[in-house]
């Protein structure tokens, strides 16, 4: 049932974005739903920090391998599912060039808030509509998160 | 527009009240049993939480149940004893071995009675004991997962009524057989009548772990072949004694309904489990070599292993004095009842006029004087007026169970006069009564039991539902009915429909057991031996005629989904491994001509369904849980060939896909 009321906000969500990108113009808040929605111009954001817990991640240029490794080993169990290394949408988007598209505490807030982040963060909803998965809460630490993000940069080929 | 539905919902709701006011005036006394404001009491506004669990027994579904007080809601059923198809219980290879027996794989059972577990005398929140009365089994269910964890079978029992009932400080939950019968190191190949001769009783004493729960038979007593009917653990100034009701002081082997009703008095049986414990200790039990089941399931493994006992000890109450003393109790007593203080014992015999109750000081003292009434089988009877405290004089027909509230009142449900009791511990005057609809059974005060009732109210769980519901064929819906006993007279506010047979209940504040709740199971902490750890991982692999398949699931999609190579003859194991990690998103499987059930995967959970084909061709299969917008899509296929087919064993995921320019030749 509960099920049934998700799916039912979801269309109920849809129908609003869809009475409110015909009525308005893009806002600062965030791209539209018909920008996102053409896939290759996805209109980013890219200093967007998200909503979470997350407001500075200091990032050192050089690669840590060892936090890579981590990072390997969660995207094999919990992300690989639906995230390919390339470009390639497969559920979510393919990682190639996320750490270039996304700030690094964006991509971790929604990876460890991602049920807040779905619900106010226009990006990420602008997200949900492209993919129409709700992308799942995988219980994250804050630790995994930042492993994950440095395993994207290793993915998008900082050494 | 908020505030207009909210108001459409309250003057629905208080026309349906007035509605079922209206027709209940049919039966008499209806209109004054229930009050003005009662559609308000049991009101539990849409996204607010119930104050209480009510966790009820199921009877002969072998299940129990969960419901919210004081809405009456049902939340969940908790497969125990039964199998259950929803939750593939006792289905998926997993949980299959919790219903193994002595006697084979038993995938029913007869749920009556529940225990929470106590802490100094209160209930803290963390498991519950059921009994199985069929083939004797008490269940210890987890209250973080609210699942049974661990089945363990009672030897030298039949009829595991007494049982379950737990002592202050969750150290033993009893088990008391109702029929005795030869002990199972005998041959029980005998005639029936020489029961007197070769018929004996036993009690259990089963230990439970202070720390993770597990329960062992510590010892049991050996008593004499009378039917043992239900217990009370001692508390407070009573802690250390254990209580038990008997009927059949006869011990007749037939028509029990006149033979075993003719003595004016039976017995409440007191056993001195501190005293059991030392002669225990002392060794002066024997061994006995019997054979019972012991099934555990682990949220480590997510699977069940179950281990067949050979060993038991007994302690005959003979060879044991000062541990065993019996008091005589008018008329087949049924409940046996000790108050918050653990001073009173209630005996309700049911066919007694008056309600006994009995004093633990007092019956103390009549043992230092040993002011006996002779002996029964050897045991000592303790003299009725030296042990009693005083009798409930007329408080109607057919007493058989009695709750606590926290300001020295009882209360006695009435089976044969269909009503409810309200009478004062101190000087046994009847308060207040009222009419329950009909024959109640068990009565529930949330803590009722304990040494601190919560009280508040008081759930009637009803023999006969007659006319209260919308007829539904010739069996109708089981009856529970709540009272309102937080002032002098109780009070009507609701009926509400259970799954069958609610026996005994117990009802808890809910935030003892809401914030210890689990959402998920951490999918890198999941030991299965077949558990996939990722899509990378997933896999299918033949041993022989057996084909694991290693299989992943997530919104939404299963890894593999398209599966070649089975042949006929082969035993498919799917093992299915959830990667979610989000509360609330278990997935189903589900595989076309499977014989069994389909599987409920929690997230981070593995579970196996075995299939056996019947026959070549094509299977789908599909997640049974909705889990997403993409839910329907969530399904794959599994190829059967024939016995003799060569086509090797294939798998895959979104590669498998017919050649673009096959379609057009």
């Amino acid at each position: 049932m509960k099920k049934i009321l998700l799916l039912s906000a979801i269309v109920a969500f849809m129908y609003a974005c869809s009475s409110n990108t015909e009525k308005k113009e893009p806002t600062e808040s965030g791209p539209s739903a018909n920008d996102l929605m053409k896939d290759d111009t996805v209109h980013y954001a890219p200093d967007a920090k998200g909503i979470g817990k997350f407001t500075h991640v200091d990032i050192n240029p050089a690669l840590n391998a060892k936090m890579a490794g981590d990072g390997n080993g969660i995207y094999d169990l919990k992300c690989s599912a639906c995230h390919k290394l390339t470009k390639e949408r497969l559920v979510g988007p393919g990682w190639e060039g996320v750490t270039a598209r996304r700030k690094p505490e964006w991509i971790m807030n929604f990876a460890t808030n991602t049920d807040e982040m779905i619900d106010k963060d226009a990006q990420a909803q602008a997200m949900l509509e492209l993919c129409m998965v709700r992308m799942p809460n995988q219980s994250l630490s804050d630790d995994d998160a930042r492993a994950v993000y440095e395993f994207m940069r290793k993915n998008d080929g900082v050494k | 527009m908020k505030n207009k539905i909210g108001n459409y919902l309250m003057i629905a709701a208080v026309i349906t009240a007035g509605i079922v006011v209206l027709k209940s005036c049919k039966p008499k006394d209806m209109a004054s049993a229930v009050s003005g404001n009662a559609a308000a009491q049991v009101y539990v506004a849409p996204g607010k939480y119930d104050e209480f669990y009510n966790f009820v027994s199921g009877g002969f579904s072998g299940q129990l149940n969960v419901y919210g007080i004081p809405s009456g809601r049902l939340f969940r059923v908790i497969p125990v004893f039964s199998v259950d198809p929803e939750k593939s219980w006792g289905y998926s290879e997993e949980t299959k071995p919790m219903l193994n027996t002595s006697h084979g794989f038993v995938p029913w059972d007869d749920l009556h009675h529940l225990a929470l577990s106590e802490t100094d005398g209160m209930q803290d929140g963390r498991w519950l004991f059921a009994n199985g009365n069929n083939t004797p089994r008490i269940a210890r269910i987890d209250l973080k997962t609210f699942r049974t964890n661990e089945i363990i079978e009672i030897p030298n029992s039949a009829g595991n009524h007494s049982s379950p009932f737990i002592t202050e400080n969750s150290e033993y939950v009893v088990a008391g057989t109702r029929f005795s019968i030869p002990m199972d190191n005998t041959n029980g190949d005998v005639p029936i009548n020489t029961y007197k001769e070769n018929f004996r009783g036993t009690v259990s004493f089963i230990a439970v772990d202070k720390t993770v729960g597990t329960m062992s038979i510590a010892f049991q007593i050996l008593l004499p072949g009378v039917n043992f009917d239900l217990a009370r653990a001692g508390k407070g100034v009573s802690h250390g004694w254990m209580f038990f009701s008997c009927y059949n002081s006869e011990r007749a082997n037939t028509l029990l309904e006149v033979n075993a009703s003719k003595n004016d008095k039976d017995f409440i049986i007191a056993i001195n489990w501190k005293k059991a414990e030392d002669y225990f200790k002392a060794g002066k039990g024997k061994k006995q070599n019997v054979s019972y089941a012991h099934n555990i399931y682990s949220e480590s493994t997510h699977s069940a292993t179950s281990t067949i006992e050979k060993e038991v000890t007994v302690l005959d109450s003979k060879d044991c004095p000062d541990m065993v003393y019996f008091i005589p109790c008018p008329k087949s007593p049924h409940g046996c009842d000790t108050d918050p203080t653990g001073e009173y014992i209630v005996g309700s015999g049911k066919l007694a006029a008056i309600i006994p109750v009995f004093s633990f000081t007092k019956m103390k003292k009549a043992i230092a004087d040993k002011n006996f009434d002779g002996d029964y089988q050897g045991i000592p009877v303790l003299k009725y007026d030296a042990v009693l405290h005083g009798e409930v004089k007329k408080p109607g027909l057919g007493p058989l169970h009695t709750e606590f509230d926290a300001k020295g009142y009882a209360y006695t449900s009435m089976f044969v006069s269909s009503e409810i009791v309200k009478w004062r511990l101190s000087d046994l005057a009847v308060v207040d009564r009222v009419p329950t609809y009909y024959s109640v059974g068990h009565l529930s005060v949330p803590g009722g039991p304990t040494k601190k009732p919560w009280g508040k109210y008081l759930i009637a769980y009803n023999k006969i539902t007659k006319d209260r519901y919308l007829p539904t064929g010739p069996e109708l819906c089981q009856s529970a009915q709540m009272y309102d006993i937080s002032g002098e007279k109780m009070k009507l506010i609701l009926d509400f429909p259970t799954n069958g047979e609610p026996h005994y209940a117990e009802a808890i504040p809910a935030e003892l057991i809401s914030k210890n709740s689990t959402k998920i199971f951490k999918i890198e902490d999941n030991m299965n031996p077949y558990v996939t750890k990722g899509e990378k991982m997933a896999k299918v692999e033949r041993k022989g005629n057996e084909v694991h398949v290693y299989m992943t699931c997530i919104r939404s999609h299963f890894v593999p989904d398209n599966i070649e190579g089975v042949k006929m003859g082969d035993v498919v194991y799917f093992h299915v491994t959830n990667l979610e990690q989000d509360w609330d998103v278990p997935h189903g499987f589900a595989v076309k001509g499977a014989n069994n059930a389909e599987l409920l995967i929690m997230p981070g959970e593995t579970q196996t369904l075995a299939w056996k084909p019947e026959r070549s061709g094509m299977f789908p299969f599909y997640c049974t849980d909705f889990c997403s917008a993409l839910h329907q899509e969530m399904q794959g296929y599994i190829r059967v060939s024939a016995a003799g087919s060569n086509i090797p064993i294939s798998f895959s995921t979104g590669t498998n896909i017919e050649d673009a320019t096959a379609g057009t030749k």
